[in-house]
């Protein structure tokens, strides 16, 4: 069947809700992938033999759901028994059994599923309770966990593809350029440009053709957002770029997503499909005369590739190596032709705000950031996972509200924002707005929202050596100042790192970074030194320690510490069997001892020690 | 035409051109390693940077690759301020730290005052500066025979799959215009080697001297409508045939006038 107005739509979406509402419960596993990961297929499975097996009533097969990401991934595989919104998580699917019996046919909460506040280790039954949703404002990630990923019925049930209607029946193009622009919606895959703005630049061009690109390359350890949104949601992606395609006058669309997300590409693919099948994508859509069609590019998961220039070559089929950027890529992208390329969370966003206007978007976040942010939270706070928030929160909810504070009650330390070339940022930067104008100034970045916790067990030199290993390892290697200025900054973190560090090293750092930024070609280089010059900003003493008196305070850079064990040594043996060198002496339930001249500070003794024994220094 | 100062002085140029050409024709000289007139730019040494600004930037200035900026008007360009000096000297540091053995390296980086690098010198750093200027004259020749491969610091200009490349017509487009001369082959007896493909050359009918590959001459033949005879015979002694020609052309012209 095809779609011919938005009546029709409407239409689908009653007699979709008419259906749903004779089941009383629903039952919603989530499939993201760290789920499914967990186990989470199994559960779907044993929910499946259950239910075709015993007649529940009010309750079908049809009532069970396979949802997005809810991005509490490590308390996976999570069940939400819904209306209620009763939360298990780490279900087995031994459990399975237990849930229909006792939450489906009866209205039981099962005391052991329940979610544990790591604060005060209370059980929580209500998924709105736990802290780590309790704060969150959903906007971008509103169907994940709460819609089956891939039912279009389902999508357009709860109000999908309306925005879509709205804008082809009502809406001018420049109306709906306008809307966006007054939305004041940001990119947010890391740049922060006005997307109305790009819209109207693009749209202005005459050429032979325009191009819609929706960037899903995201390619910063840790972060995914934009994969858990391609999964869980990946109708949403398609109705922004719909209403991008229609008010910039494209025809044709790509999604550039990397071949690690092998889920968000089976679903994108579906949905696609689904589109086709009932008139929304291709010729003529809902009768109004335009026409355009999706094509997926699969990348081969280089980091430059997320760059705008480099995207569109790989999405052409060449290298994807960046190019000088002084014609922008809006004015002169793929095949040369002006193109659009937004992130899949600024792609999101676009439906809900032609749905509730931008005066309702605006609302939200601060004056010069509008919205919300979603991040990957990660690192040393108690609860990880996918977050929503409005722009303008401080990093100390972020961090101590939704994540529940640094495990084990450790001292904080610093938090690495916007990904491989952001910046980590301290304590005393806590209290800082999180917003695209904040972050950029402090020497972080927003970027496409990594959020990565320290505690004091970081050491921030060798944090910026990881970080420079990873860029330079996905430096393209096409200009010299990120090829080999790169290259350098991280032999001089490593020299560091290994005590050969000398008084010159940190000047020799900052001027090559000044220039690394000031010459590289493309912005993978220019912001290269990030990692570096943040932390030398901020933990300088921490670089002068390593240098002038050979140490790492953090105890984590082997070449400057030492293991000790304590008198308070129990005489265990459980550190002895674990040392790869046999450098521990000591019978049981005598003091050990670490024989320095073996010892290769792996930490392996200090990690088993239960009785904080083990001393490092 | 457009008027855009540079280091102080009025020029004039086409808008639109990129701002090395112009310089170039005004005799200032910037360097630009991985610059080739015959190929497209490519903005990979960043030699060429220069900084530019104007009247309505207010005070605020960029640092752009001269090779591939196009020119427009009242553009004000110091091609040697103190901090482009700065920018290159630091690229040409890290580039004695990558090359230290190449001698075209060192001269050029002797020029901006780097006598040695302050950085840790690659130990087994050879000469390739990866510039691709091998690789783009290659593709523009229509051969795509070599790429540049991998990334990063790793990255290398090789065949596929580092065997004899099935495209390459021995033509040494690319070993010839290599500017650290880092691409190496040899020709002996009736062959030619490069790139581990060995190619037979033609020997001349007239002198006996060795001229282009076999393969060069049949692509030559096959796409620009050449015959393939005419590659049986030297440059040289085409050149000797066209005067002996020419010359009889003076003498039938003479004993008519006579």
């Amino acid at each position: 069947m095809q779609i011919a107005n938005p009546k029709q739509l409407n239409k689908i979406r009653k007699e979709y809700l008419a259906k749903q509402d004779q089941y009383p419960k629903k039952i919603m596993v989530c499939c993201g992938t760290g789920c499914i990961a967990n186990g989470a297929l199994k559960l779907v499975d044993a929910f499946r033999d259950i239910l075709k097996k015993r007649k529940i009533k009010g309750f079908t097969v049809e009532a069970l759901k396979e949802t997005g990401c809810h991005g509490f991934c490590e308390q996976g595989p999570l069940v939400v028994i819904e209306p209620d919104g009763t939360f298990y998580s780490k279900v087995k699917a031994k459990d399975v059994e237990d849930i229909v019996e006792k939450s489906i046919k009866k209205d039981e909460i099962i005391e052991k599923l329940l979610f544990t506040d790591p604060v005060d280790k209370k059980k929580i039954t209500k998924y709105n309770d736990i802290s780590f949703f309790k704060y969150q404002k959903r906007i971008a990630l509103k169907n994940l966990g709460k819609i089956s990923a891939h039912s279009i019925d389902e999508y357009i049930a709860y109000g999908g593809y309306q925005a879509l209607a709205k804008v082809l029946s009502k809406m001018s193009q420049d109306e709906v350029i306008q809307e966006i622009t007054k939305s004041g919606l940001r990119g947010r895959g890391g740049g922060g440009f006005s997307t109305g703005r790009k819209w109207k630049i693009c749209k202005d061009i005459k050429a032979e053709a325009h191009y819609v690109i929706c960037n899903g390359d995201e390619g910063d350890p840790g972060a995914f957002m934009d994969r858990s949104i391609m999964e869980g949601d990946p109708h949403a992606v398609l109705e922004g770029m719909m209403i991008a395609a229609y008010a910039i006058g494209a025809k044709q669309g790509y999604i550039y997503v990397r071949e690690e997300y092998p889920l968000a590409v089976t679903h994108l693919e579906k949905a696609i499909n689904d589109c086709e099948n009932l008139g929304l994508l291709g010729d003529n859509i809902l009768k109004t005369g335009f026409s355009f069609s999706i094509k997926i590019a699969r990348g081969a998961g280089a980091f430059v590739c997320g760059e705008s220039s480099a995207l569109m070559k790989s999405v052409a089929g060449e290298v994807g190596e960046p190019r000088a950027k002084y014609i922008r890529s809006v004015v002169k992208g793929l095949y040369d032709q002006p193109t659009v390329l937004n992130n899949v969370e600024t792609l999101v966003n676009v439906p809900i705000i032609i749905d509730k206007g931008a005066d309702w978007y605006k609302k939200l976040g601060t004056p010069k950031s509008s919205g919300t942010k979603v991040f990957s939270l990660v690192g040393k706070v108690r609860n990880t996972g996918l977050i929503e928030v409005p722009m303008g929160i401080t990093l100390r909810e972020i961090i101590y509200d939704i994540g529940g504070g640094i495990i084990d009650n450790r001292p904080f330390k610093a938090v690495q924002t916007g990904g491989p070339s952001g910046g980590c940022l301290p304590e005393s930067q806590l209290d800082l707005p999180v917003d695209f104008d904040t972050l950029t100034e402090v020497g972080a970045m927003m970027g496409s929202g990594g959020m990565i916790v320290m505690d004091d067990r970081t050491c921030m030199v060798d944090v910026a050596k990881y970080f420079l290993e990873f860029l330079v390892s996905e430096s393209c290697g096409k200009c010299v100042p990120c090829r080999e200025g790169l290259f350098q900054l991280l032999k001089l973190a490593t020299k560091i790192c290994e005590g050969r560090g000398e008084e010159d090293d940190l000047e020799k750092i900052e001027k090559l970074s000044d220039n690394i930024i000031l010459s590289s070609l493309c912005g993978l280089g220019k912001s290269g030194p990030n990692p570096i010059m943040s932390t030398l900003r901020y933990f300088k003493d921490e670089y002068i320690t390593h240098i002038k008196d050979k140490k790492c305070p953090a105890g984590v850079c082997r070449d400057l510490i030492t293991y000790e064990i304590l008198d308070n040594c129990t005489g265990c043996t459980a550190c002895k069997p674990v040392c790869p060198v046999n450098a521990i002496t000591g019978n049981k339930k005598e003091l050990h001892v670490i024989d320095q001249n073996l010892c290769t500070q792996c930490g392996a003794c200090f990690a088993v020690c239960n009785f904080d024994a083990i001393l490092v220094s | 035409m457009i008027n855009i100062t540079i280091n102080g002085r009025i020029v004039q140029a086409e808008e639109g051109e990129y701002l090395l050409s112009v310089l170039k024709r005004e005799k200032i000289d910037v360097p630009a390693l991985c610059h080739h007139d015959a190929v497209e730019p490519y903005g990979g040494c960043r030699l060429c940077t220069v900084e530019i600004t104007k009247k309505e930037w207010n005070g605020w200035s960029d640092y752009v690759t001269s090779c591939l900026y196009p020119v427009e008007k009242g553009l004000i360009v110091s091609t040697h301020s103190t901090k482009v000096n700065e920018i290159r000297k630091t690229i040409l540091d890290l580039y004695v730290a990558r090359h230290p053995n190449s001698p075209e390296i060192k001269e050029l980086a002797e020029q901006y005052g780097v006598f040695e690098t302050t950085f840790e010198t690659i130990a087994d750093g050879d000469n390739c500066t990866l510039c691709g200027i091998c690789t783009r004259i290659c593709d523009e020749m229509g051969f795509h025979a070599i790429s540049l491969v991998g990334r990063g610091h790793g990255k290398i200009v090789a065949p596929p799959l580092n065997e004899a490349p099935p495209d390459c017509t021995g033509c040494l487009s690319c070993a010839l215009n290599c500017p650290t001369n880092f691409i190496k082959f040899k020709d002996e007896g009736d062959y030619r080697t490069i790139w581990g493909k060995k190619f037979e050359l033609i020997t001349c009918s007239q002198c006996g001297k060795k001229t282009i590959t076999k393969e060069f001459a049949q692509y030559l033949s096959d796409n620009r409508d050449i015959p393939y005879e005419y590659f049986e015979i030297c440059d040289e002694c085409h050149r000797k045939q066209t005067a002996l020609e020419m010359g009889k052309i003076a003498n039938w012209t003479r004993e008519e006038q006579s």
